[in-house]
């Protein structure tokens, strides 16, 4: 029996997106069609952003649907449309290895309860979620953060070089 | 709480006028749109009348259309992958109907008035990629799919010179929310001047210039109409859709291009407000509730004046070549919105 106090629009809201993505999640490995493992993947995803609004953090929301759906995930599949996807099964699209990735997986959801519960243990969100402003964001980002923030636009900058350096031709 | 001529509404009513009007601010448009400027305009500037027998002036056609669209078979190609062909339509159509939602269109007349605005409306804008890829690859088609990888590599080479031209107007408005930034240029003023507010046409012209070409792009209208270039790939993606399917991706195509010129209304040419000085008001709550009448039909105004632009030079130019288009994209237009977003950040800081 669950407690009354849990049953609360964001927790019933909570489950409902986490169920849709575990069973979209589900859907990403074991279908037999490239796109459609693709397609499946957009739901998880759009599902995590849904989390983040719940969780009143909407520019992280908006940040996920515009870089992982509109862009990573047309790449993905503006790149496997162009190499290989047929319509219909597929059946040779397993890693013989694949069940290597199980104890992976467990390890690292293993890593990261232990770091979610000893970091947070019995605190609560508190009832009433603040929107954090995007002028906060960015206070953060440039003021707190701006090493991190440097070292990752250098991590990226190497990697368009990199992108550059091996389409070249010559 | 809001007040729609001085009368009380409850929540649940606001919500259910929200959502009548979302519907109404994405089908009115394109119903408009598709019978003065598709049908009208061109006809005119290719010498001829149009339609002229349904309704006075051919203004019924458009509901002879629908009903011809309506009557016809929903066929699907036997090869295709029938589940994501049928979804693909409902994705377009989905991506602009999140669209119209930030979009405010009075002091209180808004949908959702989010915090996020500009960002959101970017955001989703690019989902009609995901349903124009599902659409070109599940026709099991080789036109159709050339057409979908087309769509997607003009629409994110678009959107990066789009996101950009935009940055322009967050710097100097100092905020994403779309209501704010109405707010920021009607109350603002112009060297002491405030008769004319400061629209950012003026200050962010540059600015405006490489958005109005990028929702060119976005929305596949010539002179960027490569994805569905008739001559060579038949009707690209939409190829093998027929019946209200294909009216699903029609309606999609011209409320989409509703949608996006009223985002370029509120950020460039003051969106739903007149200049604040001229009834004394100061800011968003001082503004008079009869602004939430008068207010849609000002950015509906707007609207169809960049709608008729848009067409004005799908209707008169010719098509880009597809590397031409890419180079244009990546050579020109982000470099000018880079420099565009710098000598905005300086003038910012200096004055």
């Amino acid at each position: 029996m669950i407690a009354i106090e849990l049953l609360v629009a964001q927790n019933i809201g909570f489950a409902v997106i986490a169920l849709v993505m575990i069973v979209a999640a589900l859907r990403v490995v074991t279908t037999h069609n490239v796109v459609h493992a693709a397609l499946w993947l957009v739901v998880v995803l759009s599902g995590a952003a849904a989390q983040y609004v719940l969780l009143a953090a909407e520019f992280v929301a908006v940040t996920q649907v515009l870089v992982y759906i509109g862009a990573v995930m047309v790449l993905f599949l503006f790149g496997t449309m162009l190499t290989r996807a047929r319509i219909g099964t597929e059946r040779d699209l397993n890693n013989p290895y694949w069940r290597l990735g199980i104890p992976v997986a467990g390890l690292l959801f293993a890593a990261m309860a232990i770091a979610i519960g000893s970091s947070f243990g019995d605190e609560q969100l508190p009832s009433d979620p603040r929107v954090i402003g995007i002028p906060e964001i960015s206070d953060q980002i440039f003021g707190a953060y701006l090493l991190p923030f440097w070292a990752l636009s250098f991590v990226l900058l190497a990697a368009i070089i990199g992108a550059i350096v091996l389409a070249r031709k010559d | 709480m809001m007040q729609v001529l001085a009368l009380e509404v409850p929540y649940w009513g606001q919500s259910l006028l929200r959502v009548l009007g979302g519907i109404v601010a994405v089908l009115l448009p394109a119903g408009t749109i598709v019978y003065v400027f598709l049908f009208k305009m061109m006809s005119f500037m290719q010498s001829r009348l149009g339609p002229m027998e349904a309704g006075p002036y051919g203004s019924l056609q458009l509901v002879a259309e629908v009903g011809k669209w309506l009557q016809k078979e929903d066929i699907v190609p036997e090869r295709a992958d029938p589940r994501i062909f049928k979804m693909a339509p409902i994705v377009v159509l989905a991506s602009t109907f999140l669209l119209v939602a930030v979009v405010p269109f009075g002091p209180d007349a808004w949908f959702t008035n989010f915090e996020a605005g500009v960002f959101y409306a970017l955001a989703v804008s690019s989902l009609s990629v995901l349903g124009i890829l599902m659409a070109g690859w599940a026709s099991a088609n080789k036109y159709s799919l050339l057409g979908g990888l087309r769509a997607a590599g003009q629409l994110i080479a678009y959107e990066l010179p789009m996101v950009l031209a935009v940055i322009g107007v967050i710097i100097q408005a100092e905020t994403m929310n779309l209501q704010q930034i109405v707010v920021a240029q009607n109350a603002g003023e112009i060297f002491g001047f405030s008769g004319l507010g400061n629209p950012y046409l003026i200050t962010q012209l540059v600015g405006f210039v490489i958005f109005m070409i990028a929702i060119q792009a976005e929305l596949t209208q010539a002179p960027f109409d490569m994805p569905i270039a008739e001559s060579e790939l038949v009707s690209g993606y939409m190829t093998e859709y027929s019946g209200f399917r294909f009216l699903m991706f029609f309606i999609g195509e011209f409320a989409t291009a509703g949608v996006f010129a009223l985002i370029t209304s509120v950020l460039f040419l003051g969106g739903w407000g007149v200049p604040f000085a001229w009834f004394g008001w100061t800011d968003v709550d001082s503004v008079s509730n009869w602004m939430n009448i008068v207010g849609p039909i000002i950015m509906f105004t707007k609207m169809m004046l960049i709608v008729f632009i848009i067409m004005w030079v799908r209707f008169s130019s010719p098509r880009f070549r597809e590397d031409q288009l890419q180079r244009f994209a990546w050579k020109v237009l982000i470099p000018v919105s880079l420099g565009n977003i710098a000598i905005t950040s300086i003038f910012k800081v200096v004055m």
